[in-house]
């Protein structure tokens, strides 16, 4: 594959937005929309080699898929939820709380698994080491954090908002700021990672990552809300996101037998 | 299996990025069973692109029964004491491209049925997580019966099947795009846009 010429964010905006239109002609149409990110999706210049070509093959999930590794509080300490008191220093940035619930297809709390984030500092800037970006590091920020869902598939988490960062997509390219997020359902079928981001960020249609998803309502589902009720007086904002997870594929009655003894009676 | 349809609809997946690297990974993540105990084995393979270039940003988990076919219920999954199996692991691809897990040959977990450990695949510049399969290669007549391996033409069956090493460990590859490519699977619910040319 040669690398070819860089293309500036005109030539990017424009390739994002002819994507955009054969999709919203195949809606109206009568087409059902997309509610995942497109595996092929040539704005995100790395997808070109790393998406497969063939359609994802329908199976009816078995056994261990209809069952979850299981997380409790020997995996996980509360303080690993607070970001801000990793180090003996306040990060710099602006304190939040991010906080919402994990739900099912069904609307029920996914209870008792584990969710990990982890973000850029305030200035746009990752600890991890390949990250060339020439913002500084904060030394008192790693931007790490993990939890267990409460009993009401509740999780929250403070930390600091992340900024906007630049990478090599595109000449000038530019992500939104984001906090990535690692689920897990009571099935290994639920499994998934993505991305909350905050209201009104200007660089939505400019990014092809966040367009991978080329549905607007689906793409809405990322985003935070502020919440002025989650806030702390004098101390932090807050903003609320909910996360809904696919299926579960097994029946209530199935489901109800793994919570008993964990072995499948499918 | 009854396909129930989702009454809200699923929040999107996005790629996990480059900079898992300081997040994801744990200590000794990718030892499900402990190296050197009775039944131990090493998993190991590589990761390409449509390139058959190695993916040296790429991120596996695998879940699987013990070996007996019992699926592990008891919280834990992220410890690792030396003793218990958790079923449960995850392991980073180097800048070979090359994943390693040490763990057990998984059981079947119904009487006839194929054994396999399940996949989920995470790398940048893939927008959204990957299900597979590895299967064990031995148990031929089970692995004829299972209706997975049996609904996909020949060529594509083999991506899924393991291959024994001589020391007892197992090789498998995973081929992103290409030649070869993996068959992934989807277990209906999320939507994807199909494949173009496929």
């Amino acid at each position: 594959m040669t690398s070819p010429r860089q293309n500036t964010q005109q030539e990017m905006s424009a390739e994002i937005q002819a994507i955009a239109s054969t999709y919203r002609q195949s809606l109206a149409a009568g087409a059902a929309p997309l509610t995942q990110p497109s595996l092929d999706y040539a704005p995100y210049r790395s997808s070109i080699l790393r998406h497969p070509t063939k359609n994802l093959h329908h199976t009816d999930p078995e056994t261990i898929e209809l069952a979850s590794p299981a997380f409790g509080h020997q995996d996980v300490s509360p303080l690993e939820a607070d970001l801000t008191i990793v180090h003996n220093g306040e990060p710099q940035g602006e304190r939040i709380k991010v906080a919402g619930r994990v739900l099912d297809g069904d609307g029920r709390p996914v209870a008792g698994q584990l969710v990990e984030i982890w973000q850029a500092n305030a200035a746009g800037r990752y600890i991890h080491k390949r990250d060339q970006h020439p913002a500084p590091i904060d030394p008192n920020f790693t931007g790490v954090g993990r939890c267990i869902t409460g009993a009401d598939g509740s999780y929250a988490f403070t930390t600091i908002k992340p900024g906007a960062y630049p990478w090599k997509n595109h000449i000038n390219a530019w992500r939104p700021a984001h906090i990535h997020f690692s689920l897990f359902g009571s099935e290994f079928t639920q499994r998934i990672i993505t991305q909350m981001y905050f209201p009104g960020d200007q660089l939505f249609p400019l990014d092809p990552i966040y367009q991978s998803i080329v549905d607007q309502d689906a793409r809405d589902r990322l985003v935070a809300t502020y919440n002025h009720e989650l806030t702390s007086p004098e101390w932090s904002l807050g903003y609320n996101w909910d996360i809904v997870l696919t299926g579960p594929k097994r029946t209530w009655t199935e489901t109800e037998a793994l919570g008993e003894d964990g072995e499948h009676h499918g | 299996m009854a396909n129930t349809m989702d009454k809200l609809t699923p929040t999107p997946g996005q790629t996990v990025g480059p900079f898992f690297g300081y997040a994801l990974p744990f200590e000794k993540d990718n030892e499900l069973a402990a190296p050197g105990r009775p039944g131990s084995i090493r998993l190991q393979g590589t990761v390409t692109d449509g390139a058959g270039a190695p993916i040296p940003d790429a991120i596996l988990e695998i879940w699987q029964p013990n070996a007996d076919g019992n699926i592990v219920a008891e919280t834990g999954s992220l410890v690792r004491d030396g003793y218990t199996f958790t079923g449960w692991g995850r392991a980073s691809t180097g800048n070979t491209g090359r994943y390693t897990f040490t763990t057990v040959n998984p059981g079947a977990t119904r009487p006839g049925a194929a054994p396999f450990i399940a996949v989920v695949l995470f790398a940048r510049g893939l927008t959204n997580r990957l299900f597979t399969r590895i299967y064990l290669p031995e148990d031929t007549a089970a692995l004829a019966a299972d209706p997975l391996l049996a609904s996909l033409p020949e060529e594509r069956r083999s991506t899924l099947l393991a291959s024994r090493e001589p020391d007892g460990g197992l090789r498998w590859d995973l081929r992103l795009q290409g030649d070869g490519e993996t068959v992934f699977l989807e277990f209906d619910g999320a939507r994807h846009a199909p494949a173009q040319g496929a």
